[in-house]
């Protein structure tokens, strides 16, 4: 702790000289309704540096926006499966996280993933999983694994909710059977999609809005669901639990990159360090009720999400993250999507 | 829109003979031509290409030419990249299609009545009901779709009216079918059909039923011989305008339907997002666009060959 705060010392330090010789300015490109305006407001007071913020609506927009040689971006937010995409294209600039100030902060779980092993590119803005939430006045057993979801006992039948996004309901699928995420086995998606078939008949509907609502009226019992949505549903209906089961969890993370084309590169990088402290990066939370990587933020998190069940990941918990999958597994996926809805 | 419609499914007049009225007639014709092509012939054209090319990895697509896409839509590959008959997607073209023309059905049962009500309304009553028939449009078709969940879900407004009537004591599950699909498409797509009749049942000489009941035709009679050949022109029109669109439709399947089948419209949809296969969905939206044409032109060609009028 006593590094942090020295480290957080000297990042202030850093800004104020900073903010007095360069003409500050920062523009973000981040997805629309996914930038704390408090965060925003905060650094601009604290640094001088005036931000302004644009945003897009999906990965792809933001890669064609960045290839077609567009210019102007100097912080971007790119969800964990798109990554490497950005970098194979030279479209990120390496930032070498570990040497900035505030990085000894990050928990060391959400530290090196898989799409970015030595953080040179990028460091985590917000995170989740997807797992599904359970109505514990109807289902009293069972609440502690995949199977409840996926091979549902009668009494649920036709109570049962997934996602409408073949990605997310495979990637949990494969959860469930112990596979890696982006299957090019097709033994293994032969499994994939035994499993999904044989589930189809209790499953009421595959939709990904208004799952809020389903569950906390009870027109589902058993849906498919993020983690900061099952803490919604559970505002509305104390019953709904989100369920971390034995067999791990899906995660996802957005996080936060220096397009290569960047022209403020150091109030980039004087950003990247501020959210890296624990009260600022607790603004970002607050405003998106999910988490983030930096220890200490819940200190400042607002009184409902403290403690919040859905937003602490057991420890024990296995949390795997999906990658890009390649051409052939999207492929594949694809065809147990088909034949499941066929 | 009524207005418009009504010309184009009368027979063109003759063209006019003289050489300078067709030059100003060739002239003319420009701006229509040019925003067809822009419109029309250009987007189809680049689809028509995307469709022979192969998927690029992250959506879009890329070389080499090939007809992939078309044979993947008859065959499956094999584990031994043998390829072997396969009914699925004729499958999901089937449902779709059904489910199309029972729209059209549903819509011309409720529409022709309809139309014929409005006409017969005196001027000021014709021209409210005919802007209550628009005002839908006024609101995006997802916010329309999406109220039918309120209405239709277990715990939305028909569950609650009949629970409070004492009809009936549990929620019955409205939601997630085939006939709330159905129930969706039929209400999305009736101003399209009522519009079209309303325009042709409008002129319709009322001299001519007085005419029929005077020569002890009853009712039925009147409607079969009088009333129905002379709708037939706005029936065919908005078939045309719901059936095409209603093979297309992919909201209210998901929404209604709960996603549980995939129709032609999702699965293009899809091809074009997460399964990042542009070329399969651009062969998809060929086909079945190569369908609804063969279907125009044997309509087409019965009516020519049928009765002449």
């Amino acid at each position: 702790m006593k590094t942090a705060v020295r480290a957080f010392a000297f990042s202030l330090a850093a800004c104020a000289a900073g903010a007095a010789q360069a003409e500050g300015e920062l523009f973000i490109y981040n997805w629309s309704d996914y930038t704390a305006p408090e965060l925003v407001e905060k650094f601009q007071k604290d640094t001088g540096i005036k931000v302004t913020v644009d945003s897009y609506d999906s990965n792809e927009t933001l890669l064609a926006k960045l290839k077609s040689g567009s210019a102007g971006y100097d912080i971007i937010v790119v969800s964990s499966d798109f990554v490497e995409i950005f970098a194979k294209e030279g479209l990120i600039a390496e930032i070498d996280a570990p040497t900035l100030a505030g990085f000894p902060n990050l928990d060391k779980r959400w530290t090196g993933p898989v799409w970015d092993p030595d953080n040179a590119y990028t460091v985590p803005w917000n995170w989740g999983t997807t797992s599904y939430s359970v109505n514990t006045d109807k289902v009293k057993e069972g609440t502690d694994s995949l199977k409840l979801l996926f091979e549902p006992p009668a009494e649920i039948a036709g109570q049962v909710g997934m996602f409408g996004s073949p990605s997310e309901v495979i990637a949990l699928a494969q959860r469930y059977l112990d596979m890696d995420p982006c299957q090019t086995d097709t033994e293994n998606m032969k499994k994939v999609q035994d499993l999904l078939l044989a589930q189809a008949p209790a499953i009421k509907v595959y939709n990904s809005d208004g799952i809020i609502e389903r569950q906390a009226s009870g027109e589902t019992l058993v849906h498919q669901q993020w983690n900061g949505a099952a803490m919604r549903s559970r505002e509305l209906n104390p019953a709904i639990k989100y369920v971390y089961p034995k067999e791990g969890v899906v995660g996802w993370m957005d996080n936060v990159a220096v397009p290569a084309s960047a022209k403020n590169m150091n109030n980039a990088l004087e950003f990247i360090s501020y959210i890296m402290q624990p009260e600022n990066m607790a603004l970002q939370s607050n405003f998106t009720k999910y988490a983030n990587a930096v220890t200490g933020s819940e200190a400042f998190f607002e009184a409902s999400m403290q403690g919040a069940p859905e937003l602490i990941t057991p420890e024990d918990v296995k949390v795997v993250f999906t990658p890009a999958c390649s051409e052939e597994a999207t492929q594949l996926m694809d065809r147990v999507w088909t034949r499941l809805k066929r | 829109m009524s207005a418009a419609l009504a010309p184009a499914i009368t027979p063109a007049p003759a063209a006019p003979t003289a050489p300078g009225l067709a030059a100003r007639t060739v002239t003319l014709l420009v701006p229509a031509v040019a925003v067809i092509v822009l419109f029309m012939v250009v987007p189809m054209l680049i689809a028509a290409g995307y469709s022979f090319l192969t998927a690029g990895a992250y959506g879009g697509v890329r070389l080499p030419l090939t007809a992939d896409a078309y044979v993947r839509f008859l065959f499956d590959r094999d584990l031994d990249d043998s390829l072997i008959f396969d009914t699925t997607y004729i499958g999901i073209f089937a449902r779709s299609f059904v489910l199309a023309v029972l729209t059209t059905l549903f819509c011309v049962a409720i529409g022709l009545p309809l139309a014929w009500f409005i006409a017969c309304r005196e001027r000021r009553a014709r021209d409210a009901l005919l802007l209550a028939i628009t005002i839908p449009f006024w609101t995006n078709l997802l916010v329309r779709t999406y109220c039918w969940v309120l209405i239709l879900r277990d715990q939305g407004l028909l569950n609650g009216a009949l629970q409070a009537s004492g009809l009936t004591s549990a929620p019955i599950t409205f939601l997630y079918s085939n006939e709330a699909i159905l129930l969706g498409l039929v209400y999305s797509f009736l101003p399209f059909m009522v519009l079209p009749i309303y325009a042709v049942v409008e002129k319709i000489d009322p001299r001519l039923i007085e005419a029929g009941h005077d020569l002890y035709a009853g009712r039925l009679a009147v409607f079969r011989h009088i009333v129905w050949p002379l709708a037939r022109p706005g029936i065919a029109a908005g078939t045309l305008l719901v059936f095409v669109p209603a093979l297309g439709a992919f909201l209210a399947p998901d929404l209604l339907g709960g996603g549980k089948k995939l129709m032609i419209g999702s699965l293009i949809q899809l091809q074009f997002t997460s399964s990042r296969n542009w070329p399969f969905g651009a062969a998809a939206a060929m086909i079945l666009m190569a369908l609804v044409l063969v279907g125009l032109v044997v309509m087409a060609r019965r009516r020519g060959a049928g009765a002449p009028r």
